[in-house]
């Protein structure tokens, strides 16, 4: 086991993790309130693979990652008030609204993003780290991803390229051993992820991903390969996820003894223990750390619910960069009265009602519980059929306890 | 003034470019050694060596993804897919990323790049070699579309292009690579040379019908202009868009004022085509102008067969044109 660094740092890992562990909990209930929605997908029991990575890198490097990033970009340091104000779409959220939980990004700190399509990151990660070879920077790319991931097209042809271009990328695999609902052995033909970029050149090693020292160090290893000596890495970081793939996930593939346990490997826990019985942090910061996460997600939820919608009238801004080349950027050309998009602020009556008039449909009838639809079957359910007979409606599948509980 | 071929002016553009800007680099499958698969980039690699010209494995979806991240990341990749056809392989990177980053991300990043690939077909090249598929990228908003079918308004899109801080799909013609024009000689130093998005060209006047052509079709639009007016005393009005987003739909509604008439051609299906948006926005902008419905010429709805007598009979001739705008004329009122 390797040692543990001084006491700055150890209580700098600690407040991260708990940080994001509060602010994850918090977007979960969040998202039962119908504050936030669409998809969300939480990273509990991965602070350790998240904070062990970033504190590994400096200023200047890249950090580039899946749909699972609330975490990531806390981690790097943006401000969790506008990541949760991301999680309820308002203007104040770190992409004004218009990527949501998926595609959380923060250009300042290097936080390239935040991705809805499985594996597409990593071709972005390539072009990072080509840019960066390109102009002669010391700047290293971290591309984080998943077990699934490294099924996808995407994989193969990355790993292929950046070995060829001897590209600055350290590739993490974040393996939580399940790909949405199927288990890494039903996914993948060769369960020892670190082994899969072998045969495109690129030599993978494997860390415990609830340890947030022994990531600190692998990562801290492969940065230098990538730095020093324009070598692309693979790590496979052994991890997992207590709750669902995302929150409308009911968990039927898999066990709760499983769960619990590696509810009892819990990252922050263990690290604490172990700062303690070393005699590096006492009782009190363990309880300082914890105290500070809460104060600031409670901030964040503040911050949240105060910021604005955004204006129907700024649908199109950022669509394109307007430059010389073109003198118009978008046109509403939806009937009646299509306009220019730079004219949508001036938007002729009949659009800007009919905007309103869509956009009545995004209020909320009351503020309660979100039904679950994995468990109570689609929105469909109640309508009549209009073709044909009823649809059968199967048993309701177990209540498990992961995704029906709300922690308070 | 010098007369050039669409591939040298297509070349040139590049060569200007990549040496006003060290940050524009060119990347493709046999784009370097090879010289490029229709030599559209021959001689690059001579020039600004093997960091900036760049040969990639077979992996269009990466190869564009390499070229979003590396624009995230500074630079100012002009990327070259082999052809239209092998578009569909990084569709994803292109829609979901490229067209999208820059929204969904409120402006924290931008993806100057180009991705410049030929379509079409006329070379018995088969179903999966001759697509046109133009009407696919001027769909996705945030990207621009480009379809120059001159040598110099090819050389001034594409500098304008690469200059273009958006993400551009500049679709080329596998025909029209051979085809030459007078191209305004020299770089530009900075400034002139570049041709604006969103600016048709109308290529020939007339006052009885507007044909407006894309790509290659732009030249068979022209062709039928020419029949029409020797052996029907018809004159059309000619234009070739060259940008299909933004489009420049004033200077056709423009035309359509005056002739009252609209025929479209393209080689691409029809179901959904350009011709398809095109017509509707003509009839929705223009309706009370109109003496017929408009006409649209397209590729045959079927996958480009190998048979060369097949294959002739699914793509627009002339004489599609000539039947379609002498249509439009019969409707009159």
């Amino acid at each position: 086991m390797a040692d543990l660094p001084d006491a700055a740092t150890c209580y700098e890992l600690l407040a991260r993790m708990s940080l994001i562990r509060r602010f994850e909990e918090e977007a979960g209930r969040q998202y039962q309130r119908a504050k936030a929605g669409g998809f969300l997908h939480l990273a509990i029991g991965e602070e350790a693979t998240i904070v062990g990575t970033t504190s590994a890198m400096r200023e200047e490097d890249f950090l580039i990652g899946s749909y699972r990033t609330h975490g990531h970009a806390i981690a790097r340091g943006t401000d969790p008030k506008r990541v949760m104000a991301e999680l309820f779409g308002r203007v104040d959220g770190t992409s004004g609204g218009r990527g949501g939980s998926m595609h959380i990004f923060d250009a300042e700190r290097r936080f390239m993003g935040g991705y809805g399509i499985v594996g597409g990151n990593l071709p972005l990660a390539a072009g990072l780290g080509l840019s960066s070879q390109y102009k002669g920077e010391d700047a290293v790319t971290v591309c984080m991803f998943g077990d699934g991931a490294s099924n996808t097209g995407n994989f193969g042809e990355t790993m292929n390229l950046a070995a060829l271009w001897k590209l600055p990328v350290l590739f993490l695999v974040e393996n939580n051993l399940y790909g949405m609902g199927t288990a890494v052995e039903r996914h993948s033909a060769q369960t020892d992820l670190s082994k899969k970029a072998e045969g495109y050149g690129i030599p993978g090693t494997r860390a415990d991903g609830m340890d947030v020292i022994e990531v600190r160090e692998a990562v801290a290893a492969g940065i230098r390969a990538a730095r020093e000596e324009d070598r692309p890495t693979l790590l496979e970081v052994v991890t997992y996820r207590s709750r669902g793939h995302s929150a409308a996930d009911p968990e039927v593939y898999r066990e709760p003894e499983e769960v619990e346990e590696w509810r009892e490997k819990d990252p922050i826990e263990t690290f604490a223990r172990r700062c303690v019985e070393a005699d590096v942090l006492g009782e009190r910061e363990v309880e300082q750390a914890r105290e500070a996460a809460e104060r600031e997600v409670a901030a964040a939820v503040e911050f949240a619910e105060a910021s604005p919608e955004p204006a129907l009238d700024t649908m199109y801004e950022n669509l394109y960069a307007v430059t010389d080349s073109i003198g118009w950027y978008a046109v509403d050309e939806r009937s009646p009265e299509p306009h220019r998009g730079e004219h949508e602020a001036e938007m002729p009556e009949a659009a800007r009602e009919l905007a309103e008039a869509g956009a009545a449909y995004a209020e909320q009838p009351q503020e309660g519980r979100r039904p679950n639809p994995a468990q109570s079957g689609d929105a469909q359910d109640g309508l009549e059929s209009r073709v044909g007979s009823e649809p059968e409606v199967g048993d309701e599948p177990e209540e498990v306890e992961a995704s029906e509980e709300v922690e308070d | 003034m010098a007369e050039l071929r669409m591939r040298e002016a297509l070349r040139d553009a590049r060569a200007e470019e990549m040496r006003r800007d060290e940050g524009v680099f060119v990347i493709g499958e046999d784009v370097a050694v090879f010289q490029g698969a229709f030599k559209v980039t021959e001689g690059l690699i001579d020039e600004f060596g093997e960091r900036r010209v760049r040969d990639t494995p077979i992996s269009e979806n990466t190869i564009v993804g390499t070229g979003v991240g590396a624009a995230m990341g500074g630079l100012r990749p002009v990327v070259e897919l082999m052809t239209v056809n092998f578009s569909l392989l990084a569709l994803d990177q292109i829609v979901n990323h490229a067209a999208a980053i820059p929204y969904m991300f409120n402006g924290q990043a931008k993806v100057p790049m180009v991705i410049r690939m030929p379509g079409g077909g006329g070379h018995q090249l088969g179903p999966t070699h001759s697509h046109s598929f133009e009407a696919l990228y001027l769909q996705v908003p945030g990207l621009l579309v480009a379809c120059p079918s001159t040598p110099a308004d090819g050389k001034a899109l594409l500098k304008a292009a690469i200059r273009d801080d958006n993400p551009v799909i500049f679709i080329e013609h596998e025909s029209l690579y051979g085809t030459r024009g007078e191209v305004p000689e020299g770089d530009d130093g900075d400034g002139g040379g570049l041709l604006r998005f969103g600016e048709a060209a109308v290529r020939r006047e007339g006052g009885d019908v507007t044909i407006v052509g894309v790509l290659k079709m732009a030249q068979v639009a022209e062709q039928a202009a020419a029949k029409l007016a020797e052996e029907h005393g018809v004159e059309a009005e000619v234009i070739d868009p060259r940008t299909l987003r933004p489009l420049d739909l004033d200077t056709i509604l423009d035309s359509v004022r005056k002739t009252n008439r609209a025929v479209i051609v393209e080689e691409g299906w029809p179901h959904g085509g350009v011709g398809a948006n095109l017509a509707t926005l003509i009839t929705e902008q223009a309706f009370d102008h109109l003496d017929a419905p408009v006409q649209r010429v397209t590729g045959a709805d079927v996958h480009m067969p190998y048979s060369k007598r097949l294959e002739q009979a699914a793509i627009p001739h002339e004489e599609h044109v000539v039947k379609a705008a002498l249509a439009t004329l019969e409707g009159a009122i």
